[in-house]
């Protein structure tokens, strides 16, 4: 018989529980927990598992509606219908703790855990992207994460051969220590396969399918549920070995496993492995389950059923099947080589039993363990932070206004934030499965269905700076933008995933930025009939110098119902008439303008009219569908100047524009003020009026504000007159040589 | 014509492949999987890209080993066109089908963007229907695509009029520091061909090029 340490508080507060989550374990059980049972409390109900801190207000959030199949929480990822038969699944989770202390395993376990989300609903992935936020460029360790955190993504999604289609890459100094690597994953699945994460009928086997199980990961759930700090250096054993070769097998043996008919449920082991599996597809089923641990095929001896039952390791499956097709379960394993081990039985008792060398080690109501049963959940205190009044003083008065508007938008171009991200990007594999009709770069993304006329646009966005200045209008922009990314590229926006990085929510002005902000998206998802899929919230991002911005990241989906709608940002054909849909209001709080010019991050943010912003999307859409837009650009980072000029260097050489056009504004505010709802498009001549046509239908104004040129210039009215070299080197060298 | 496309547990680009393949007029297609021995009924042999069995020690090292791979060098021994694009080009010459290596490129990293080919030769199954010195625009997507050979080889493949392909002067140029600027190969008997730009994701207008399509409609025997 194993031994284990005898169980007290001060265990059980080691284990990061509470004193009052200690004694209602004592309550549920009726006893002193075991010393595994205390390690599957541990886990289950850290913030990772069991949401407690956040879940209560995840719940304002719109999970149903629109086209959604399956709602947030009921399943790995939420299933969103497209038509033709087909949904589509995708989701976004955060893996910034392990990164940040192992960039490369930490970015690659990141991908691994979000394909499987997606796979083991039985949709196969067809595109990723990924949101990365470091700290400053300058600093040697923030080019040594994000060097590795790229050659994690990008050998994990290389190899599986799932393009990396999009995301962003952000710089600011608040996520120094902490960054943020956000991974998202979308899959299609024919309806009738789409799988569900249940155990049901007591006496089916439950099988462990995939690798083996070793120590790495152990308390990896619970890790991400603390600060990093000093000693997070010594907790490399928290992060899990990732193994690209064999996800890539389990994907497809788990895709063939999906097609059939007994196959009961699959769950992916991600966050506390065994524990976190087994207890919620049973809690699912109304159902338990009975484990023989020793069955457990491992990677080193000597592990105890502590271990197994909270390790980490990656490309591990845990499925339950009508009884009496082991043999054809089998099959499709040994055909890809993979482990599958009967470990158990799904019992009707409601309880997690575990056996080790005969002896029950564990005896708990599943139930009590997950998430919408047992794990706590908590209001936690909110305070407006008091940072905030200062922070939005913007003394106009005192801002000099630029000599020369060529430099600025030079450096502008040139500021990691807005310059091209083409050394990031260049590293991902992202035209394989020949789907990829806009790949890394454009507004958003745009992947074909084959097979179908369709094609889906996706984009990720989270501006932490604008959400930190004003946390609640940060979150309404942060979907309305990602909407207007998508609605650019030609999709219409259908639903989202987050994933919502904030501080530790302990501290009240921490969770009321979180409050703020999750209310601000919902707002706007409302509006917008973009329901929430599901996501991942991760807090506790803070390093020794303080919390992260708050970074909410929106991965937001559009469809396309005719893919040769697909519509890019570049400038096409010199007359072409450059027009803004909406209106052009720059303002130059929480600008990148104002902190790479001014180096301030200040000021009341671009204010949102929502229905406004649905009008501008609706008629940029609506043209688009009718074929007369060349081009369109959401007009964001660095304001109008830097929209024009990036739709100048990524068009055929020689292509230019030149803008004429007033504004009651400041000149910096006219060339780089940032705004939300408008969209700059280029079209031809002849299709003006047709484009008046659409806006007056939706009561929304447009201006010409000048012509593409085939001067190889661009001239913005007395302000800007520079050649595209300069702004092309600027805008595509930069990275490159920084990172050399 | 049958055309086998092998399939290595690690495969990744098989099915954009055969999508291809089942488009292109008298091509008929079937997947091979790595364990089969078997090939008697194909006329031609595609491996395609991918990390055949995880590629952690050395692209393609392990791939040679698999039992589907002597049946390939059999009938490549036979004069049965084999193509091998990416990893299969990897495979081609572990497997000692091609000459010469392919190390990791010049960078250090993975790359994944179009590049510009330059045709150099059009005697061969799979540019018949292509002129001298055409230039093709297709991605390519690797880690180890750095050609590199002896002198000796280099000499020999020059002098037999064996390189196919060269990366072109646009697009940025040669992207991974082969040497010439090899692209894609031939073997002295002229029917096997290690390429590492990936002509099966430049078969549809709406990706952007259909340049690779050529190549397979040379190798169908079609005009």
């Amino acid at each position: 018989m194993e031994h284990y340490p005898k169980v007290t508080l001060s265990t059980a507060l080691e284990h990061g529980l509470s004193e009052v989550e200690y004694q209602r374990i004592r309550e549920i059980l009726g006893r002193d927990p075991s010393y595994v049972e205390l390690g599957i409390f541990s886990v289950m109900w850290s913030e990772h598992c069991s949401y407690k801190s956040s879940i209560k207000l995840l719940k304002t959030l719109p999970r149903e509606g629109g086209r959604l199949l399956v709602g947030a929480g009921e399943e790995n990822a939420g299933l969103v219908d497209i038509g033709d038969g087909l949904a589509v699944a995708f989701k976004i989770e955060s893996h910034n703790h392990p990164s940040a202390i192992e960039p490369y395993q930490g970015a690659a376990t990141g991908v691994g855990g979000i394909m499987r989300d997606i796979f083991t609903m039985g949709a196969r992935p067809i595109a990723s992207m990924d949101s990365l936020h470091f700290g400053s460029l300058d600093k040697g360790r923030n080019r040594f994460l994000l060097e590795h955190v790229v050659e994690g993504v990008a050998d994990y999604g290389n190899c599986l051969g799932i393009p990396t289609v999009g995301g962003e890459t952000i710089f600011e100094d608040s996520y120094e220590g902490n960054p943020l690597i956000n991974v998202f994953s979308l899959g299609v699945v024919k309806h009738e396969h789409a799988v569900s994460a249940v155990a049901k009928g007591p006496g089916n086997p439950v099988f462990i399918v995939g690798s083996k199980t070793g120590r790495d990961g152990i308390h990896g759930a619970t890790f991400a549920s603390v600060e990093l700090s000093e000693e997070s250096e010594s907790r490399k054993s928290n992060v899990q070995v990732g193994d690209p070769f064999t996800e890539k097998l389990l994907l497809e043996a788990s895709l063939e496993l999906c097609k059939k008919s007994w196959l009961i449920g699959m769950q992916d082991m991600g966050a506390a492995g065994i524990t976190c599996s087994s207890s919620e597809m049973s809690a699912k089923g109304h159902c338990g389950m009975t484990l023989n641990i020793d069955k457990v095929p491992r990677r080193e001896p000597g592990m105890n059923a502590y271990e197994l039952m909270l390790s980490e390791s990656q490309e591990r499956m845990l499925v339950v099947i009508l009884k009496g097709f082991e043999e054809e379960l089998q099959a499709i394993f040994n055909k890809w080589d993979l482990n599958c081990t009967r470990i158990g039985e799904v019992n009707d008792t409601g309880l997690l039993e575990v056996y080790e060398k005969g002896t029950l080690v564990s005896e708990i109501p599943a139930l009590e363990l997950v998430l919408g049963g047992g794990a706590p959940q908590y209001d936690l205190p909110a305070a407006e932070p008091v940072y905030l009044k200062a922070l939005n003083d913007l003394d106009m008065e005192a801002l000099p206004e630029p000599q020369d508007y060529n430099e600025v938008l030079v450096t502008l171009l040139k500021s990691p934030n807005i310059t091209n991200k083409h050394w990031v990007y260049s590293q991902y594999d992202s035209t394989v499965r020949t789907n990829t009709v806009q790949g890394p770069g454009g507004d958003a993304a745009v992947v074909r269905i084959k097979g179908t006329q369709k094609a889906l646009a996706m984009c990720t966005d989270g501006n932490g700076r604008y959400v930190y200045l004003n946390p609640r209008l940060g979150g309404q922009i942060a979907v309305a933008e990602a909407a207007r990314n998508v609605v650019c590229s030609g999709g219409d926006p259908i639903a989202i995933t987050n994933c919502l990085n904030f501080g530790n929510p302990n501290d009240p002005e921490v969770y009321w930025q979180f409050k703020e902000a999750v209310t601000g998206m919902a707002e706007v998802c409302r509006s917008l009939n973009t329901p929430v899929t599901g996501g991942n919230v991760s807090f506790y991002n803070e390093s020794p110098t303080g919390a992260v911005y708050p970074t909410p990241v929106v991965g937001m989906v559009g469809l396309l119902e005719d893919v040769t709608r697909s519509t890019t940002f570049e400038y096409k054909s010199p007359g072409d008439f450059i027009i803004v849909i909406g209106a052009l209001n720059g303002t130059l709080g929480g600008t990148e303008y104002l902190k790479v010019i001014h180096d301030q991050v200040q000021g009341n943010i671009s204010p949102l009219n929502i229905e406004f912003e649905m009008r501008v999307q609706e008629v940029c859409m609506e043209a688009i569908k009718k074929g007369i837009i060349r081009s369109a650009h959401d007009l964001s980072d660095g304001g109008l100047a830097v929209n024009v000029a990036e739709s100048i260097v990524a068009a055929r050489k020689g292509i230019g524009a030149k803008l004429d056009f007033a504004r009651k504004l400041r000149n910096d505010e006219l060339l780089f003020g940032e705004c939300q709802s408008a969209i700059i498009v280029s079209i031809a001549e002849d299709d003006l009026i047709n484009l008046v046509i659409i806006s007056q239908e939706f009561d929304v104004p447009t201006q010409t504000i000048g012509r593409v040129t085939d001067t190889g210039r661009l001239v913005i009215n007395e302000l800007i007159d520079i050649e595209r070299e300069p702004l092309e080197k600027a805008y595509y060298e930069t990275l490159k040589s920084r990172m050399a | 014509m049958k055309i086998a496309v092998i399939v290595f547990p690690g495969s990744n680009c098989d099915h954009d492949a055969y999508s291809v393949l089942k488009g292109i007029r008298r091509m008929e297609v079937n997947f091979v999987w790595h364990k089969a021995t078997d090939l008697n009924r194909y006329e031609a042999i595609l491996i395609p890209g991918g990390f055949s069995y995880g590629d952690y020690l050395r692209a393609g090292s392990i791939a040679k080993f698999s039992p589907i791979m002597t049946s390939v060098i059999d009938k490549a021994k036979r004069g049965y066109p084999v193509l091998g694009i990416c990893n299969g080009f990897q495979v081609l010459v572990e497997s000692g089908l091609l000459p010469g290596a392919l190390i990791t490129n010049r960078n250090l990293k993975f790359l994944s963007r179009p590049v510009s080919l330059v045709t150099r030769t059009t005697d061969s199954v799979f540019t018949r229907n292509l002129n001298k010195g055409e230039k093709l625009v297709m991605p390519i997507a690797h880690r180890q695509g750095n050609f590199t050979a002896d002198e000796e080889t280099l000499k020999e493949i020059r002098d037999d009029d064996r390189i196919v392909f060269t990366y072109g002067s646009e697009l940025g140029g040669n992207p991974n520091g082969s040497v010439l600027n090899i692209a894609g190969i031939l073997n002295k008997e002229r029917n096997v061909l290690g390429m590492m730009p990936h002509p099966e994701r430049a078969a549809d207008p709406l990706l952007g090029s259909t340049d690779g399509l050529k190549i397979f409609e040379s190798l169908a025997g079609n005009s």
